[in-house]
């Protein structure tokens, strides 16, 4: 094991812009809540005012950027005092900001590609009679996101982690009711766009639970939720405390485990996956950005803002790992077979998270790669999400890519900028995903992140077998939309979208050529990249991995390799003149059906959960019937009873009462005289 | 002869005013029945001051002379006012102290 | 007048032989006295039989060295509250006897239970004291009963003694509310009286008290109606009782007379048949 510099344990207080850093949330939140506030009267103006918040925040996190760049790496750990926050007793909690090269690094995606969408949406939504309403909850999730990213402490950043969960419920059931002009909506999937909403929410329930356990133990353990001491206090924070050792490690195991199950929940991880498709019922730039690009990878951004706990307790790494590893695989055989274009590249987001926690399981050698190929991921697959809007704004709303086909003609722009974000998730050489994957896989199969000789090998070799798959089915999804004959439904009569929706799909696109190329990791090169260098702070320091286990080039090329025969037998099947691609789905295999079935978690779900549930709950009632009333009943009928008995002697006879009176004095006198003798 | 004597005829009388309550329906005899009870206790009270040779039994029995004055008083002047409205000075008449639902 | 009485008790803290011969002369009395109360159909029975307990009683306490108590019991209880109870009872209606017959289900049995069981609790309790030998009073009333009991009175229980007086005026006062009846219509006065009169003359009414009947020098009777000053008879004279019985004289018969006598003939010339007609009315009534 590396050993660790825990240069994080010593924040600054602001200066400069940083020091602004609460207007970051500010501006979009104060745009939601004029927006929903001023109601219709804002229909007119509401998305100027909603594209010109992020855009703002925008401008403001690259002037902190700016900022950070200019000081001492050892010094970019920057904290923002907002004032009391929780007061109650032992828990006395102050609300602080902290910006530091993690969070700036997510605010500038979150705030870039989130203005992009915004503009995006513009055009998208424009025939949306609720547009503004639409944009008053992206706002909110940017504000929300943001508090996330840039809390200084777990509970803060669970305010912002409920917020974004809000946003994505409200944003998925956003067409919960009939339209019918601009997106028609008809009834029946107005309610299976409720259900999915609710099933999101719910199922982030799950993973929420993980996180306040998560947080009430770290209070009980060392009596504070903070992430630092602040800046000028002799406070220490929870990172502080684990790294003075204050933590066993089955303490911090089970901690990292219930965090582990917070980040599963709202990351769309194994085994809390299900909601991610169904998410796809929402407006598609909300699937750009909420369910892509940002809010999906906040599971991932727990983890390695965690880093201090997970380093403690290998285990939970290697469950991190683990799940990591599975939901690779699992979302990539699900996208193998999604005719839906939206699901497809769901599954696709899912797999690649994947990567992400699988690189964030390696340990210090994987934070910073981690959070590269978020980045990375969050310019490609927000650019084909927005392209998928841009076809489906085409194909009048038709997702079911068998309908699709020879729309490279008709929608060049479009076809272009999918075709970059295609080649930089499949890791074509030269672009985004060839560096930022490759440098995943390289980790996976590096021996000194892992305590098991074994380990490296089985990781490794998931890693680039999913590699191969998503070749595959991103290939498959690019192919048959764009290649092969047209299929397309009669009427359908396809064009390219407006400049609008176009241009930042454009930007996007430029972002996947050379994003990574520019910040990336060199597959040849122990160096990190710059956005690795940029991140150490954050995430404890410089930490190269030991040479894999494989050498470099063999890794590298033996993925080229696998890529570019999976890319061949897509091209066979989906994209060659030859290739016949059924307008309805073929029967298909039982690992095809499986997969178009998300592998039957759902099933799975409905069986373990739902069905008992329903039966446990039946029970609960039956027993708060039977038993809690029955009590009460009972005891009710008892009284009743007791009062029926006194009620006899009140025959309202004063000579009966008096003659209970004397006997009464009788039976008095006995038991005296008794007593004396 | 002993004073235990005057309070066992004292027990006698209380006990037999206490059935007159019990068995007299008329309300008057009834009311004279709690008059001798008084009269026994006073008579007990009286025996009592002269056992322990002080005065303060006579003086509780005083006492009670007054306050059955006050309360004849009053209990007779309720039974003239039930007798005035009911016709009836009989206290079984006067029965409405009981459950309705049930009439007994 | 309350002289000092000598020593009643003995040195053994027994009574006297007289006062023994005085107790078991009134003991039996009282005992079957109070059977009569609880026995007797008639209240005013009972209230005698009450009334020889209680002057009974007022014996026992002279003999008791409670001479005060005694002449109280005399004056309270049987002279007020017995009397009382006399007076409400002739109110209520003194020969409304009282059936012995009980209506309660099984109130008999209680009552009697209850009654015995008393008796028996409390001799027991009377039994099983283990009695200190008898003090007597002669030190304490000193100089006389009356003063001693007045100095404890008006020592030691003088706030009792103001409570017992508020308690008093408080009843007297409650039995004056309860008593009290609401009047209903207005009193009626000699004035209203009299204009309510005055206002029934024009539907015949007489203002005047109706006139006595039977003025004639000869046959002074009340069945025979007045003449007014104009000679005729007065109707309204005879009581109506008699007319309603149908023994109202003819008054057009005497007025008969009258002219046969102003003619110069005899009044009674038909005499005889109204002898017969009256003996056959009179027979009449008696049947």
């Amino acid at each position: 094991m590396t050993t660790l510099t825990l240069s994080a344990a010593h924040t600054v207080e602001a200066t400069g812009a940083a020091s602004a850093a609460l207007w970051l949330i500010l501006l979009p939140a104060g745009s939601a809540a004029l927006l929903l506030l001023l109601g219709r009267r804002a229909d007119r103006w509401g998305h100027l005012l909603g594209v010109a918040a992020p855009v703002a925040s925008c401008v403001l996190g690259l002037a902190i950027a700016v900022q950070l760049l200019g000081t001492d790496a050892s010094e970019r750990l920057h904290h923002v005092d907002i004032g009391s926050w929780v007061d109650a007793g032992a828990l006395n909690l102050r609300a602080g900001l902290l910006v530091d090269p993690l969070s700036v690094t997510f605010v500038l995606l979150i705030t870039f590609v989130g203005s992009l969408i915004h503009v995006y949406s513009v055009a998208y939504m424009s025939h949306d009679i609720n547009r503004r309403r639409f944009f008053a909850y992206l706002n909110l999730f940017v504000a929300a996101m943001l508090t996330l990213v840039l809390a200084d402490s777990f509970l803060l950043l669970f305010f912002g982690w409920e917020g974004v969960g809000l946003a994505s419920y409200l944003l998925i059931g956003f067409w919960n009711h009939e339209v019918d002009r601009g997106h028609k909506v008809s009834g029946a999937q107005a309610m299976d766009n409720s259900v999915a909403s609710k099933k999101a929410f719910v199922a982030n329930r799950v993973g929420d639970l993980g996180m306040i356990i998560a947080m009430g133990l770290l209070f009980a353990q060392l009596g504070t939720v903070s992430f630092h001491g602040r800046p000028g206090t002799d406070e220490a924070g929870v990172f502080d405390l684990v790294a003075d050792g204050r933590l066993t490690v089955a303490m911090a195991t089970g901690i990292g485990l219930m965090l582990l199950l917070a980040a599963c929940g709202k990351s769309a991880q194994f085994p809390l996956q299900s909601w991610l498709g169904d998410a796809m019922a929402g407006p598609t730039p909300v699937s750009a950005l909420i369910h892509a690009a940002t809010m999906v990878t906040a599971g991932v951004y727990l983890v390695v803002r965690s880093q201090p706990l997970f380093d403690t307790a290998p285990n939970a790494r290697l469950v991190v790992a683990i799940v990591g590893a599975v939901t690779l695989l699992y979302g990539a055989i699900v996208g193998c077979a999604k005719d839906d274009i939206k699901k497809a590249l769901a599954a696709s987001t899912m797999s690649q998270i994947g990567y992400m926690m699988l690189a964030a399981g390696l340990g210090p050698v994987g934070y910073a790669i981690a959070i590269v190929h978020l980045v990375g991921h969050g310019f490609f697959k927000a650019g084909m999400f927005l392209g998928a809007g841009s076809v489906m704004h085409a194909m009048n709303d038709e997702v079911d890519m068998r309908k699709f086909g020879g729309l490279a003609r008709r929608m060049l722009l479009t076809y272009i900028t999918f075709g970059m974000g295609w080649l930089a998730i499949i890791g074509f050489p030269g672009l985004t995903g060839f560096f930022t994957k490759d440098s995943i896989i390289e980790a996976a199969f590096s021996s000194n992140a892992y305590e098991q000789a074994w380990q490296p090998w089985v990781f490794g070799t998931v890693a680039m077998l999913g590699a191969a798959l998503t070749a595959f089915y991103m290939s498959r999804l690019f192919f048959m939309t764009f290649e092969g004959p047209a299929r397309w439904e009669p009427g359908v009569h396809p064009h390219e979208s407006p400049r609008l929706m176009t241009w930042p799909m454009v930007v996007l696109a430029a972002g996947s050529l050379f994003f990574g190329v520019v910040f990336g990791k060199m597959p040849w090169s122990h160096w990190q990249g710059r956005l690795g260098d940029w991140l150490a702070p954050s995430v404890g320091g410089h930490h190269e991995h030991a040479d894999p286990v494989l050498a470099w080039p063999i890794i590298t090329f033996g993925t080229l390799v696998l890529v570019a025969a999976a890319l061949w037998l897509s091209w066979q099947k989906f994209g060659a003149r030859s290739a016949q691609v059924p307008r309805t789905a073929p029967p298909g295999s039982l690992v095809t059906v499986a997969a178009r079935n998300d592998l039957y978690q759902d099933h799975v779900n409905h069986g373990l959960l739902v069905i008992p549930g329903t039966y446990a709950t039946r029970a609960l009632v039956f027993t708060d019937g039977a038993v809690v009333d029955g009590a009460v009943r009972t005891v009710a009928r008892s009284a009743v009873a007791v009062g029926d008995l006194a009620r006899r002697p009140q025959t309202g006879f004063v000579r009966q009462y008096a003659a209970m009176m004397a006997l009464g004095v009788v039976v008095l006198i006995i038991i005296v005289l008794a007593v004396q003798i | 002869m002993s004073l235990m004597n005057y309070l066992v005829l004292s027990t006698v009388l209380f006990s037999v005013g206490a059935t007159t309550v019990l068995v007299r329906r008329n309300a008057i005899i009834a009311f004279m029945g709690i008059e001798m009870m008084l009269n026994a206790t006073n008579l007990a009270l009286v025996t009592f001051a002269r056992i322990n040779g002080n005065l303060h039994g006579q003086v509780l029995a005083f006492f009670v002379m007054v306050v059955a004055a006050a309360e004849v008083v009053v209990g007779l002047a309720i039974i003239v006012a039930i007798y005035r409205t009911r016709r009836s000075a009989s206290i079984d008449d006067v029965n409405l102290l009981k459950d309705v639902r049930d009439p007994a | 007048m309350i002289t000092t009485i000598a020593a009643t008790l003995t040195d053994a803290g027994e009574a006297s032989t007289g006062e023994a011969v005085l107790f078991w002369v009134f003991a039996p009395v009282m005992v079957l006295a109070s059977m009569g109360l609880l026995l007797a159909r008639k209240a005013v029975h009972a209230a005698l039989s009450v009334i020889t307990v209680m002057i009974c009683l007022a014996f026992l306490y002279v003999a008791q060295d409670a001479p005060f108590l005694g002449v109280v019991q005399v004056v309270v209880y049987t002279g007020a509250i017995m009397m009382l109870f006399l007076f409400v009872l002739m109110l209520v209606g003194v020969d409304a006897s009282d059936s012995l017959v009980e209506t309660i289900k099984g109130q008999r049995w209680v009552a009697v239970l209850g009654g015995m069981g008393l008796l028996v609790v409390l001799a027991g309790v009377v039994m099983t004291v283990a009695p200190s030998t008898p003090t007597g009073l002669d030190g304490a009333n000193t100089p006389t009963n009356p003063e001693a009991l007045a100095v404890v009175i008006f020592g030691s229980y003088a706030f009792a003694l103001e409570v017992v007086g508020a308690l008093l005026v408080t009843a007297a006062l409650g039995a004056l509310v309860l008593t009290h009846r609401e009047r209903l219509v207005p009193k009626r006065d000699q004035k209203t009286r009299m204009q309510a009169r005055v206002q029934a003359l024009g539907d015949g009414a007489l203002l005047t008290p109706l006139a006595a009947p039977g003025v004639y020098a000869r046959h002074n009777a009340m069945d025979v109606p007045a003449l007014g000053p104009d000679g005729e008879p007065l109707e309204l004279s005879v009581n109506r009782v008699l007319k309603v019985r149908g023994q109202e004289a003819d008054a057009a018969e005497y007025a008969a007379r009258i002219d046969r006598v102003l003619a110069g003939g005899w009044a009674d010339d038909e005499l005889p048949a109204i002898e017969a007609a009256k003996d056959a009315t009179s027979e009449e009534a008696d049947q």
